[in-house]
């Protein structure tokens, strides 16, 4: 099945860069965002230096796609300026997902970058 | 009751869907639509389409009288008469008419409506709207881990206050079948009219106005076997010489002026403004009959075998665990679990791969979910044309779910 590649699976079962910022972390902002649709849950933290995403985490409950897309999306924009991360689109998640996603599972392929952006609106 | 000639019935269950037999088991979202009603359908569109009451012409008045005798039917499917029933766009709408027609004018600030937090978000939200807007206190019955009301819970609640419980009779999601007649009973004692959602009830398990007592009852076809866009509400007529107007303009009237107000029609056509669906109703009128001819006990027999099948078989398979009644005797045709550590998109997905359609999410009941503990489920719910091979394959394709996710 296609939309269950092996790739997407990995990162699901084993989601890179997760955990929690607490508030205390210095230097860190984090933002929350709730797919209500069906009860997706993310949150994420970013440490930026001098525009660029230093550090980044995250950690979220949901199902097998925003848990993957979450995961991929934490790789793409490690090192990345915030300008060209505020600048992403949607398009661009689901071709990294590379997958078909149906429109009733637009907003599990994107609900991560939306955290992300929703984040770094915080940092202006 | 021969099932593989009922499924001959229904063209769209001979789909594939990625090559595999179509096993559809979203029917609590939506239901397929037999030959007969198709036909009955196009029969309108190709010889008798026409505005109902108003022309003089032959069209016109074979139209009328399609659409009156199509009431009628509707009327008499829930045991109501003809001047009981009033169309409408789906069970929605026909709360909403009951909210601001009925409860708008006769609930005051202070006052109480009752309803529970197992409602589909079609019964919830527009008395939200309402209490907000008049005032109106709203007060919700819980219900049990189970999925059951709770009835002391609702004795509690149940107060003079209350002039309006608003209630569910078959839950969408957990497929309980609540003691409606018992409340009606109850909320009489205070005085309160009482509004059943029989959207997921009078196809399945069969309803009966005189019987229920209730003042206000609502159906939609397209969960019945009907067409979308028609439904039907049940108005006692006590309570329709309450009601004010709601959608205004041609057909709700019988006299318009230029300098002073206009007269209301009389009779149920009050609320049924503008051109109204005139073929979804003949179309709602013939998945009725295909129900009668069956006969609601076999329905409901058929129905509470699969489902008493299907708890046992999902049963088998662990980490899953259903929600709602165990007992069949209090439980329609809907069967709703939770995977451990698999989302149900997830789960829907999957199944979806293997051409077995069922509905994931909040099923428009979130208060209920949150109630339970949980974000979302999946969900399987059963007519007339499933069958047990339907449910194995079912089964199957959960233990497929197992070895992609789990």
């Amino acid at each position: 099945m296609d939309i269950y590649r092996e790739e997407i699976l990995d990162h699901f079962k084993k989601p890179r860069n997760w955990g929690l910022v607490t508030t205390a972390s210095k230097g860190w902002v984090k933002a929350k965002e709730v797919n209500g649709s069906c009860g997706d849950v993310m949150e994420m933290g970013l440490r930026v230096k001098k525009g660029r995403i230093e550090e980044v985490k995250f950690q979220g409950e949901g199902c097998a796609i925003s848990m993957a897309a979450g995961s991929m999306l934490t790789e793409m924009i490690k090192g990345k300026k915030i300008k060209e991360v505020e600048k992403m689109s949607d398009k661009e998640m689901i071709d990294r997902l590379g997958i078909k996603i149906s429109s009733g599972r637009k907003k599990c392929a994107t609900l991560g970058l939306e955290v992300c952006q929703k984040l770094l609106k915080k940092l202006i | 009751m021969n099932i593989l000639k009922i499924k001959e019935d229904f063209p769209i269950l001979k789909r594939k869907i990625q090559g595999k037999r179509l096993v559809y088991l979203d029917n609590a979202a939506t239901s397929q639509r037999p030959r007969q009603v198709l036909d009955k359908i196009r029969e309108f569109d190709e010889k008798h389409n026409a505005n109902v009451h108003r022309g003089i012409h032959q069209l016109s008045e074979e139209a009328s009288e399609m659409y009156e005798e199509a009431r009628k039917v509707v009327a008499g499917f829930v045991g109501a008469r003809e001047d009981e029933m009033i169309f409408v766009r789906n069970a929605t709408e026909g709360i909403n008419l009951v909210a601001w027609a009925w409860a708008f004018r006769n609930i005051k600030k202070g006052e109480e409506i009752l309803t529970t937090v197992m409602e589909h978000h079609a019964n919830l939200v527009p008395w939200q709207q309402l209490a907000k807007s008049k005032g109106i206190k709203l007060q919700i019955v819980d219900v049990d881990d189970e999925g059951r009301l709770d009835m002391k819970d609702l004795e509690r609640k149940l107060s003079k206050k209350t002039k309006l419980a608003a209630v569910v009779h078959v839950s969408n999601t957990v497929g309980t079948i609540n003691p409606v007649e018992r409340i009606v009973k109850m909320a009489k004692k205070v005085g309160a009219r009482v509004l059943v959602d029989a959207a997921q009830s009078a196809q399945h398990v069969g309803v009966d106005v005189r019987k229920l007592k209730c003042d206000f009852l609502v159906i939609t076809g397209h969960k019945m076997l009907g067409p979308m866009g028609i439904g039907g509400v049940y108005i006692k007529k006590e309570r329709q010489v309450e009601m004010e107007v709601f959608l205004t303009g041609g057909g709700m009237i019988s006299e318009v002026y230029k300098d002073r107000p206009a007269v209301w029609a009389k009779g149920v056509e009050k609320w049924e403004a503008g051109t109204p669906n005139v073929s979804g109703a003949i179309g709602l009128a013939e998945a009725v009959r295909y129900h009668q001819r069956l006969g609601m006990d076999k329905i409901r027999e058929h129905e509470k075998e699969l489902t008493r099948y299907s708890l046992d078989r999902l049963g088998e398979i662990n980490g899953l665990k259903v929600i709602g009644p165990k007992d069949v005797e209090i439980r329609g045709g809907a069967v709703t679990w939770v995977m451990e550590g698999i989302h149900a998109h997830d789960v829907a997905q999957v199944l979806d791969n293997e051409g077995v359609a069922v509905r994931s999410g909040h099923h428009c009941t979130m208060p209920l979910h949150e109630r339970l503990g949980i974000t979302a489920s999946t969900r399987a719910s059963f007519y007339v044309y499933n069958t047990k091979e339907d449910v194995d394959r079912l089964v199957e394709g959960l233990e497929k779910v197992k070895k992609v996710l789990g």
